[in-house]
């Protein structure tokens, strides 16, 4: 055995003197933490936030922060880490076990070629000599698939891209062929089809220099893909650990069924409501409901309808000069989309296709000065259709009533400094809804019992929430002015599965409810696939295909849609030969 | 507002500031200072610093009174005087000058030989003066912070949420402030308004505002693109809304750390305008111009007036200082949380 962890527990200790206590991390009570990663396997850690499988990952080598205290086992080959002195677990970090993590941006350094922090440790573990090291950094560099190795080695991490970025922890991390590669969350920051390509490439590396994988990932997708082993984790202790083939056949633990359960797939058939995870959030949990989802009126009338929709940003040349570049709808080619009441448009593509931009431009957010938006945004009502792009900024409030939208960081998309209530009530002053501040409040309160939180939060300040409520919140505040139109740029991508299906069936209610028309924007296919119509498919500031939802995903036209349908983790699927 | 209204960021960083013994310490210090100064602009203690109640420059009680003053050269000469009655031309008119005399009341003041803290060239009491010159100082201090933070919070504010030509302007005058020298800067407005205590708060508040201006820009064009602010905007808040109601709150602890570092800046820049003579008006006392006649006095060995200036800036400068670094860990929105 590679690497046996036994009943390991983790706690940080939080505050000073007299307020100090422990926060346990890994292990519940008297329950630790045990598994095994056997020589050439690959050991996945499945667990949403919180649910300790980082730290777990991290005690292992000790990357703790200071006020970490582990107990337990950790035995690497039979010697237990948690007794090593600090001179051996140096020598085997990097030697022996090597890390790589989510973020390729913030783990290089940015004042350093990439060549040269690759050279580094076959410098110090390998002992050598300069020219050696950067030849045998040139053959790693070829070996994770970046072109033109030596060229690469000259280059700073910011002239690379995240998948380039994440070749390169990758190259480091094999420096010194280590026996256990540690992967927290390696793909996470990464596109769809850059993380196909980096999943593969990790494959592959493994199956060549016979090492084992610690595999860490929040994604039972990507985890069926890669694993041979998979521990699913919660809240501190794992619920089950499993072969890959026996986890996603047939689990045993009702957490992990649920795991599987609520996220929404490409081919299986929709189901009206995801299935709901017990106890998250305090709801109950609910399997899937099989009904079919309700069809929709095709007549419905048109609420939004984008004609030629182009962005771009002035950019600065020489001291007066400048240049536009578009990012939106380059060389003329806007993009146009219809939107009926009660339907949903999804919009996807890759970072730095110009979905956001587009989410942005809708309700006019961009700075004006920034660069020039054209094109025609028109919003139908009972009294005909208003040009969203031919308003002066003055006579936009009335319009901001009817469209609205929600980011995709419900850390970020709330003031930290109002409470809910005010948060709440602020539009709601804005735009004179309702009479005075206790109908504004008994609103405000039922609002947040429609999104499914009680009236106790509009006292709280928005840090005392979770990320799943925030985004509850945002939707909340939404609402108050009661709109025809929600843009919901990644309202999802941020949040956990299980929280992400409730958020999901969530907008699908209100939508049956309230008549909404979504613009729903996001990078993963499989949820545009529960929830849209119609859906657009953008690439580098173009639309390359609309058509409706099932007739795009089952018949792809563009090859780009192709490629981004292919990208998409498939879970576990039984492997033949 | 319904429902328990639970702890707000204010009440958190309070929460975290009582934890700090340091800084509990030096907020009781400075609190103490500030009633002092309460106590001095009511007329409660102080008021008589102008008095001269001691003996010039009559050393602490502690030290002991002097021994009278015995120059050498200057004894009187034990034999008796030479009559000279026979030469004096006024000689018969002192009798009648001395019964003059007698019918007007004068009373020699009773002049104390030490004071509990010594006095100055004039007699007056070096304690008093300092408790006056506190008053003086932490005034001029607080309100010329109090005049910079306003200017650069309004200007950053301007600049970092709006950009653009606004912020080019700005970024005009900010260069040209910080290019040239701050002490000839401060001397160049002294030479221009004059002495007194108004005229220092102006000095220091107009010259003093630009290390606030960069920073509040750099958070306000930091939150300006936040998601918060942007869904502000979609609900329908005016920029004006949107800059005061939702960034500054958000920044205020940036204002606020830098206000306190500030006063402490300023508090010290008042003692060095005064002792070049630049600064409060000759009819007043700060610890600046004590600084200024110890100057003098250091020569024939009079410390006491430095050593209480000094002291007593000494104590108030480093309470504030670590009262701002206290602030600074309670209100760091990075350690939000932790606890």
């Amino acid at each position: 055995m590679l690497l046996a962890i036994e009943d390991l527990h983790v706690h940080f200790r939080v505050g000073e003197g007299a307020a100090a206590r422990d926060v346990e991390a890994v292990g519940r009570g008297a329950e630790g933490v045990s598994f095994e990663v056997p020589e050439h396997a690959t050991v996945a850690l499945v667990g949403e936030s919180g649910s300790g499988k980082s730290v777990t990952a991290m005690s292992i080598l000790d990357l703790l922060p200071g006020n970490a205290r582990r107990s337990g086992a950790i035995r690497y080959r039979g010697r237990d880490l948690l007794a090593a002195p600090r001179a051996e677990l140096q020598h085997l970090r990097g030697r022996e076990i090597a890390c790589v993590f989510q973020e390729p941006m913030s783990s290089l350094n940015p004042v350093f070629t990439v060549g040269r922090q690759v050279c580094e440790p076959l410098e110090r573990h390998l002992g050598l000599g300069r020219r050696a090291a950067r030849a045998r950094a040139a053959e790693l560099f070829d070996e994770v698939g970046l072109p033109e190795p030596q060229r690469r080695l000259d280059a700073y991490p910011h002239e690379l891209s995240g998948g380039q970025q994440q070749r390169v922890m990758i190259a480091m991390a094999l420096a010194c062929e280590p026996k256990l590669l540690i992967a927290d969350e390696p793909t996470t920051a990464l596109d769809v089809t850059i993380q196909r390509q980096i999943l593969e490439l990790l494959a592959a590396l493994k199956a060549r220099h016979r090492m084992s994988m610690l595999f860490i990932s929040h994604d039972l997708g990507v985890v069926g893909e890669i694993a041979d082993r998979v521990v699913v984790m919660r809240e501190g202790t794992v619920r089950e650990l499993g072969d890959v083939a026996q986890i996603f056949t047939t689990p045993r633990d009702a957490y992990t069924r649920a795991l599987l359960a609520c996220r929404p797939s490409l081919d299986e058939p929709l189901p009206a409501r995801l299935a709901i995870v017990e106890g998250a959030g305090g709801a109950p949990a609910a399997p899937a409901d099989a009904t079919p989802p309700r069809t929709k009126d095709p007549d419905a009338p048109v609420v939004l309808e984008v004609a030629a929709l182009a962005k771009s940003y002035w950019e600065r040349r020489g001291l007066f000069g400048r240049r536009e570049v578009a990012v939106l709808g380059g060389a003329g080619r806007g993009v146009t989309f219809t939107l009926r009441r009660g339907h949903t448009l999804g919009v996807v593509g890759e970072s730095g296709s110009g979905k956001t931009t587009m989410g942005l431009a809708l309700l006019r957010l961009h700075e004006p000065a920034r660069g020039p938006t054209t094109g025609r945004v028109v919003l139908y009502g009972p009294g005909g259709g208003v040009d969203l792009m031919r308003l002066p900024r003055s006579a936009l409030l009335p319009i901001r009533r009817r469209v609205q939208i929600v980011f995709q960081n419900p850390y970020a998309s709330l003031n930290p400094r109002f409470t809910v209530g005010q948060t709440l009530a602020e539009p709601m002053v804005i735009h004179g809804v309702g009479a005075g501040a206790a109908d504004r409040e008994r609103r405000a309160s039922t609002l947040l019992a429609r999104v499914g939180l009680d009236d106790g939060a509009l006292g709280k300040y928005p840090h005392e929430f979770s990320g799943g409520q925030r985004q509850r919140i945002a939707i909340a505040r939404c609402l108050t002015l009661d709109p025809e139109v929600l843009v919901l740029d990644e309202a999802v991508s941020a949040l956990d599965v299980s929280v992400q299906a409730q958020v999901l069936n969530l907008l699908k209610d209100l939508q049956d409810e309230l008549g909404l028309a979504y613009v729903f924007i996001s990078h993963d296919l499989a949820v545009v696939r529960y929830l849209a119509d119609d859906v657009l498919v953008m690439k580098d500031g173009i639309s390359v295909e609309h058509a409706p939802a099932a007739q795009l995903l089952a018949a792809p036209r563009h090859d780009y849609t192709r490629r981004l349908l292919d990208a998409v983790p498939h879970g576990w699927q039984p492997r033949t030969g | 507002m319904s429902g328990a209204r639970s702890e707000g960021v204010w009440r958190a960083a309070w929460r975290r500031l009582r934890h700090d013994r340091v800084g509990i310490v030096s907020l009781g210090v400075v609190g103490v200072f500030l009633l002092l100064v309460a106590a001095s602009a009511a007329g409660l203690v102080a008021r008589d610093w102008q008095a001269e109640l001691a003996v010039p420059s009559a050393p602490p009680a502690f030290v002991g009174a002097a021994l009278p003053a015995a120059l050498p050269g200057a004894a009187a000469p034990d034999a008796p005087r030479a009559d000279l009655s026979a030469v004096d031309p006024l000689a018969p008119r002192y009798r009648e000058w001395d019964e003059a005399a007698k019918r007007y009341a004068t009373s020699d003041a009773v002049r104390r030989d030490s004071l509990p803290f010594g006095a100055d060239r004039l007699g007056r009491d070096v304690l008093a003066k300092a408790v006056r010159g506190a008053q003086v100082s932490i005034f001029v201090g607080v309100a010329a912070a109090l005049l910079a933070t306003l200017i650069g919070t309004a200007l950053g504010a301007l600049g970092g949420f709006f950009g653009g030509a606004v912020d080019d302007v700005l970024e005009w005058i900010y260069n040209v402030f910080t290019a040239i020298p701050g002490i000839l800067l401060i001397f160049a407005f002294a030479a221009v308004v004059g002495r007194g205590v108004g005229p220092v708060v102006a000095i220091l508040g107009l010259a003093g505002w630009t290390g606030i201006y960069r920073l509040v820009r750099a958070e306000f064009i930091k939150h300006a693109s936040r998601d918060y602010v942007r869904a502000a905007e979609a609900i329908g808040a005016g920029p004006l809304a949107r800059a005061f109601r939702h960034v500054l709150p958000n920044a205020s602890h940036v204002v606020l750390v830098q206000l306190s570092i500030h006063v402490v800046g300023f508090i010290k820049a008042e003692v060095i305008l005064s002792y070049l003579g630049l600064g409060v008006g000759i009819d007043q006392v700060s610890w600046g111009t004590m600084l200024a006649e110890a100057q003098s006095e250091l020569i024939l060995g009079h410390w006491w007036q430095l050593a209480a200036a000094t002291a007593f800036m000494a104590v108030f400068v480093t309470a504030f200082s670590l009262l701002t670094d206290a602030l600074r860990d309670a209100l760091d929105p990075k350690l939000r949380g932790v606890s």
